[in-house]
């Protein structure tokens, strides 16, 4: 259980997927103007990393992974180079589900997030998430525990960013710095913040 | 003829078409420092208040004044006690040679320390004030907006949490990040959202760390190492601290190494105290932070660890090691940078006193949290806003369909 718990706090906080690793940056700057959309998209990333990590999880383990075709009567074949593509194809499968979903269920929020959602598909922290969980060999567990951590941590940067930009419409930043600049500006500030928990081990 | 004429008949060469237009900023600066500024609101209701940002600004200023006077006699004390139990009786460079003309090196001389201690703080301070001073005049000069008194504020505290034996072009970059950074291209004071000094303090922690922290930084001799307290306790927790010969007095009015603003809790005290009843720092942060700081350190009491003996550290020692109580009156209460809500400000304060406790107690990488802890707190101030006045709406709107 303990393994679990300090699992989940590294990776919301100190390998937080956008603000140490700023992976996943196209949606993070673009659909974080307005909290309430923020929260939306958040929410989305959680929910395709809490299914997507565990089931690439398996994939690997089941089909890919070096040995894992044994139980089929070929122990000596390694299909690990075809991670890539199958990782993105069940994120891709993933996401098309969730859209139907969401547009059957929750219009609002689908029409809020329009094109973006689509654009999870090819968001580097779900990618990002599916490769550290290779690399660094997690069990079944330990993937839910994962996807849905590195979520939650995704989700707490955006809204924490699309909070400071809701506050920034009254700023007066200089015109060459307008929109993006101060964004990136901005989100290098937010992971100074964040910096407080680098060296934290659990 | 009053200085008022003389202002007034320079005036027209600095307003639009004037010879001296694009220096109207410093213009303006140097006029409210003898005046009031004339301009009134014109447009319909408003409130008349004597309290306006000048002298918000200015009462702050002064307020950190304890906080250095104590600071500066806890420099030199802690340099001339660091020469005598080296057998120095000469400092040495340019800044022991001024200290030797003006005074002696006796740690047991008020007077000595005081000069000691100046001697490393006010070239800090001076370059402090000249360099970010100049970022600010010059962004007021080309983007037009005038120079804000704020800046009084942002450089007393950034020099106040340097450590005393910092290298000068350090803290110019420090405050030319701070500023620039931090506050500038946000657009000037009132519209950045992370504290200026503690973003400049924060970039030259990350940046130049064998300055910022470690063991030889803290006294103002050069080879002499001695850890802070923190550093001490992370080691074998209060009790090692007090076999270090620093007892909870001796902290609490501030004679330990330290940055050279927050070690006496005491001073800092009275300057707070002083904020607190003018109503310039918002109890609700204060009391978020301390609330927050002693469940955190209560329930890590409770939970305790055989490892780490920071676990055990009671809440009064975390009160007064370290930088929580400068942070606690005057960095987490500047009210740019925190939550702007009253039930937002208990929440802010309370996650600042959370997360200090956490980085001092479980991130072995830190000794001290405040600072980070604060930035941290900056960075969702903006969204426990949005919570609250979302809530407020909600209640509201429940409130009117009953």
């Amino acid at each position: 259980m303990e393994q679990y718990i300090s699992l989940a706090i590294r990776a919301i906080f100190v390998e937080n997927m956008a603000l140490a690793f700023f992976l996943g940056m196209c949606t993070f700057l673009a659909i974080s103007k307005k909290v309430s959309t923020a929260i939306g998209l958040g929410i989305a990333v959680i929910v395709v990393l809490a299914i997507t990590t565990p089931l690439n999880n398996l994939l690997y383990n089941g089909l890919l992974r070096e040995g894992a075709l044994a139980w089929a009567g070929y122990p000596e074949v390694d299909l690990s180079f075809l991670g890539y593509i199958s990782y993105i194809g069940v994120i891709a499968a993933i996401v098309q589900i969730l859209e139907m979903v969401l547009d059957k269920f929750f219009p609002a929020l689908y029409s809020a997030l329009g094109v973006f959602l689509p654009l999870i598909t090819v968001n580097c922290a779900i990618m990002g998430a599916a490769l550290f969980m290779v690399e660094r060999d997690y069990n079944f567990g330990e993937s839910i525990v994962y996807g849905v951590g590195a979520g939650v941590g995704w989700a707490l940067a955006i809204a924490a960013l699309a909070g400071i930009r809701e506050k920034l419409r009254y700023s007066d930043v200089p015109d060459g710095l307008r929109g993006l600049g101060i964004t990136f500006i901005t989100v290098g500030l937010m992971s100074l913040g964040f910096m407080s928990f680098s060296g934290v081990q659990l | 003829m009053s200085i008022r004429n003389i202002l007034d008949k320079m005036e027209p060469h600095f307003h639009k078409g004037g010879k001296y237009e694009s220096w109207y900023a410093l213009f303006e600066a140097a006029d409210t420092i003898f005046y009031t500024p004339g301009s009134v609101t014109k447009t319909a209701s408003h409130v008349r208040d004597g309290v306006d940002l000048k002298r918000i600004m200015i009462l702050v200023w002064l307020c950190t004044f304890p906080a250095i006077f104590a600071g500066l006699y806890n420099v030199g004390y802690q340099a001339n006690t660091a020469m005598a139990g080296m057998g120095l009786t000469e400092a040495e460079g340019w800044r022991g040679a001024i200290a030797g003309a003006l005074t002696g090196f006796d740690a047991s001389s008020i007077w000595d320390n005081m000069i000691h201690g100046a001697v490393y703080w006010l070239p800090i301070y001076a370059v402090t004030f000249v360099v970010g001073g100049f970022w600010e005049v010059l962004f007021a000069m080309k983007r037009g907006h005038e120079v804000n008194e704020g800046f009084f504020v942002t450089s007393i505290l950034f020099a106040l949490i340097l450590p005393p034996s910092v290298p000068l072009w350090q803290v110019a970059l420090g405050i030319s990040f701070g500023v620039v950074i931090g506050k500038e291209v946000f657009g000037g004071t009132g519209k950045n959202f992370l504290n200026p000094a503690l973003a400049g303090r924060a970039f030259l922690f990350f940046a130049y760390p064998a300055q910022m922290s470690g063991d030889a930084i803290w006294t103002a001799v050069d080879g002499f190492s001695g850890a802070t307290p923190l550093g001490l306790a992370a080691a074998g927790g209060v009790d090692n601290i007090l076999a270090n010969n620093v007892t909870w007095m001796d902290a609490f009015l501030g004679q330990l190494q330290g940055s050279v603003g927050e070690t006496s809790t005491l001073a800092i005290m009275l300057g707070g105290a002083v904020l607190l009843v003018a109503k310039v720092a918002s109890w609700r942060i204060v009391a978020g932070v301390f609330g927050g700081m002693v469940g955190m350190t209560i329930l890590l009491n409770i939970i305790g660890s055989d490892t780490n003996p920071l676990f055990a550290m009671p809440f009064y020692w975390h009160l007064v090691l370290g930088g929580f109580a400068f942070g606690m009156f005057f960095m987490a209460t500047d009210p740019v940078s925190a939550s702007m809500t009253n039930t937002g400000k208990l929440y802010f304060g309370a996650l600042i006193g959370i997360m200090v406790v956490l980085i001092r107690v479980v991130n072995p990488a830190f000794p001290e949290g405040m600072m980070l802890a604060i930035l941290f707190g900056n960075l969702f101030a903006p969204l426990i806003d949005n919570f609250v006045i979302q809530a407020n709406i909600k209640r509201r709107m429940s409130r009117n369909v009953s």
